[in-house]
């Protein structure tokens, strides 16, 4: 993955020299490792601070609502699908971006990693196809990079963008994936109130910090539900009731959006794995309307389309 | 100062033992992070931990505390009148905080019990807590307590500092509070003159082990005004997302909100943390918001610790170094950096 920097940087440079694009938005390396910031570059000059790794996990999405440049953009699968989304959702014009398609073989759990070091202090982080290195003062140890894959990328089967104007590397076969939703099985098998334990104790820990939420691309309501004032329909405190209320609600608004893209679970500083809302939604559209989100610019998402052929009668 | 020590294997019995004098608050790793927990909860303490994920001023401030009860029936004598909700106030006592933590609660000491105002309810449980600290053997890359006038093994705003000599613990008492705990915990030795000599060995070669240096030097000397309009805030900020992960990770932001929240005819006035990211934070009653784009919230975040707190305390910055915000910010946003900005920031 790690040849994919230059290749970034060289297109980048093109496209703002020749000026189809004003802006260019992608990584670059961070300051702690396992972690990169994503960065707005608007003067070819500078597209050589463009990189790319395994822990490019905040999906570049967020950058795009409601911009009015030309601009052009990095795209992995799920992140060109949530770009797709953005486009159905009038948040940003397909002709204001040029989309530069990344075939993904996933991103890193940077807390796998550290769990896998016994949470030793890890100085560096290298790439080398499909493992990786990790020093720190006392150590040098070797992983592979499947093994440790967020678990989103390791059940993606949509790795390669699906909407782009040009394709840095080669596309791939996507992978097959068995039991992809073995998880949401698991929860979907326990008794009412142990469903009730399981998520009051998986969000247990929750601050309210909403990085959840802000990582979330689909998340760019310019008022949050839980940031109305007038009324206010949920409190502010960090009484359990109003935060499982945020935790399900902001869940069911991306229902039929959600791509699956990891970064609400990467973002959180207390590491709840908030996927688990999502996913059983992703396995309900699927399910009932075999739906993706994101696949397609000409089909609008089954929540926002109604049909006369509605198998539900209270819709007809 | 008396000097004392501890052999480990006696540690927890010793603090079993001050449970009668204190409520004792540990580190506890729970799931992939460390978080202080009272020790009755049967949880086992981690003393050989980095740091805490959350910092522990939740222990003198909560997220969310009930400052005030009031009753809206009007048939009732007393309806409306605020009456102050009844906490806890007995002695506490934090074990193993890590002196970045301890010298954030004196940086915030300047706000909740200034001579003009006081937070009763900070004031009241910060003096009743006495703080215990543990000396940090090894700091880790995102430390930088020395460039923000701390250090691993710095005294400030601790009552007790113990050194982790290996098989035991070298306690100085540096308060009448921290020698009273001293006084009360059983199992102390007198400190022999090598435990004392491998003490500051210790120190010394903690504090070598940062080589992180953040300018923090000519902050005083800028310009409120040029600062405040210079020019790479909008870069700064650009990758922001505007969560609450380094304002409620930190242990010297010390924003609050107060909010009434009414069950029936019982209502509860309370205190919550709140956060300079979040818009709703300058949200004016009119709609108007004076922090309305990303970047002015960023920039208020840094200007406040590394501005505008140095500007009206003259006591350095508003930071203890401790690295958290940013170890989580989810997207990499570095105070370091923005300090060196701000530090040599020159208006052309």
């Amino acid at each position: 993955m790690v040849t994919y920097t230059d290749e970034i940087r060289k297109t980048a440079k093109k496209l703002l020299e020749d000026k189809t694009v004003d802006v260019f938005i992608g990584y670059k390396k961070g300051t702690v490792p396992m972690m990169n910031e994503p960065v707005l570059v608007s003067d070819a000059d500078k597209a050589d601070t463009l990189y790319w790794d395994s822990f490019c996990g905040l999906n570049l999405c967020n950058y795009l609502t409601k911009r009015t440049d030309r601009i052009g953009i990095l795209a992995t699968g799920c992140n060109s699908r949530n770009i797709v989304t953005h486009i159905i959702e009038n948040q940003i014009k397909r002709d204001q971006l040029y989309i530069v398609g990344i075939p993904c073989t996933g991103m890193i759990d940077h807390r796998a990693v550290l769990r896998a070091v016994k949470e030793r202090e890890i100085l560096e982080v290298t790439e080398n196809g499909d493992s990786f290195t990790v020093k720190g003062n006392d150590f040098n140890e070797t992983f592979d990079k499947k093994e440790y894959l967020q678990a989103n990328c390791k059940t993606c089967t949509h790795r390669n963008p699906v909407e782009y104007d040009e394709v840095i590397g080669t596309p791939f076969e996507e992978q097959e994936v068995s039991e992809a939703y073995r998880d949401v099985e698991k929860i979907k098998g326990m008794a009412s109130d142990k469903k009730w334990d399981f998520f009051t104790q998986m969000i247990s820990n929750c601050i309210r910090c909403y990085a959840c939420r802000n990582a979330c691309p689909l998340c760019y309501c310019p008022t949050c539900f839980v940031d109305e004032s007038g009324p206010q329909w949920v409190g502010k405190s960090i009484d359990p009731t109003d935060t499982m209320t945020f935790h399900i609600l902001r869940a069911y608004h991306c229902a039929g959006r959600c791509t699956d893209c990891g970064a609400c679970e990467r973002a959180c500083p207390v590491g709840i794995p908030v996927r688990q809302f999502t996913r059983k939604l992703n396995k309900d559209v699927f399910d009932l309307f075999k739906w993706e989100a994101g696949l397609s610019l000409d089909e609008r998402p089954p929540l926002d389309v109604y049909r006369p052929d509605d198998y539900n009668d209270f819709i007809r | 100062m008396t000097l004392k020590l501890f052999a480990k294997e006696q540690w927890l019995t010793t603090l079993e033992g001050l449970k009668e004098s204190y409520k004792i608050f540990v580190p506890v790793r729970d799931g992939d992070f460390h978080t202080f927990m009272p020790l009755d909860e049967g949880k086992k303490p981690d003393f050989d931990y980095p740091n805490t994920r959350l910092s522990p001023k939740s222990l003198i401030y909560p997220q969310s505390e009930r400052i005030f009860e009031y009753s809206l029936d009007e048939s009732a004598p007393d309806a409306h009148i605020l009456k102050e909700t009844e906490k806890d106030y007995s002695p506490r006592a934090i074990v193993g905080i890590r002196p970045c933590d301890a010298h954030a609660f004196k940086i915030v000491e300047l706000n909740f019990d200034s001579p003009e105002y006081k937070d009763p309810w900070w004031v009241q449980r910060y003096e009743s807590t006495v703080l215990i600290g543990l000396g940090c053997n090894d700091p880790v890359s995102t430390c930088f307590c020395t460039s923000v006038g701390g250090g691993p093994f710095d005294e400030d705003g601790l009552d007790v500092i113990l050194y982790d000599l290996g098989e035991s613990y070298l306690a100085k008492g540096l308060t009448d509070k921290g020698e009273d705990f001293l006084a009360k915990a059983k199992g102390r030795t007198k400190a022999d003159d090598a435990s004392i000599k491998r003490a500051e060995e210790l120190a010394k070669s903690a504090s070598d082990k940062i080589s992180v240096n953040v300018p923090v030097d000519r902050l005083k000397d800028k310009v409120i005004n040029e600062l405040f309009a210079a020019s790479f805030w909008e870069e700064v900020a650009f990758s922001c997302i505007n969560c609450g992960t380094c304002t409620y990770l930190c242990p010297t932001c010390w924003c609050f909100d107060i909010q009434d929240e009414v069950i029936g005819k019982e209502g509860d006035r309370i205190k919550n943390w709140d956060s300079c990211m979040f818009p709703l934070f300058t949200l004016h009653g009119s709609g108007h918001n004076p922090r309305d784009n990303k970047f002015q919230r960023v920039r208020q975040r840094f200007m406040h610790k590394l501005k505008y707190y140095v500007d009206k305390y003259d006591n350095g910055v508003q930071c203890s170094g401790c690295g958290r915000c940013v170890r989580y910010c989810p997207v990499n946003i570095d105070i370091r950096e923005v300090c060196k900005l701000m530090n040599s920031y020159r208006s052309d």
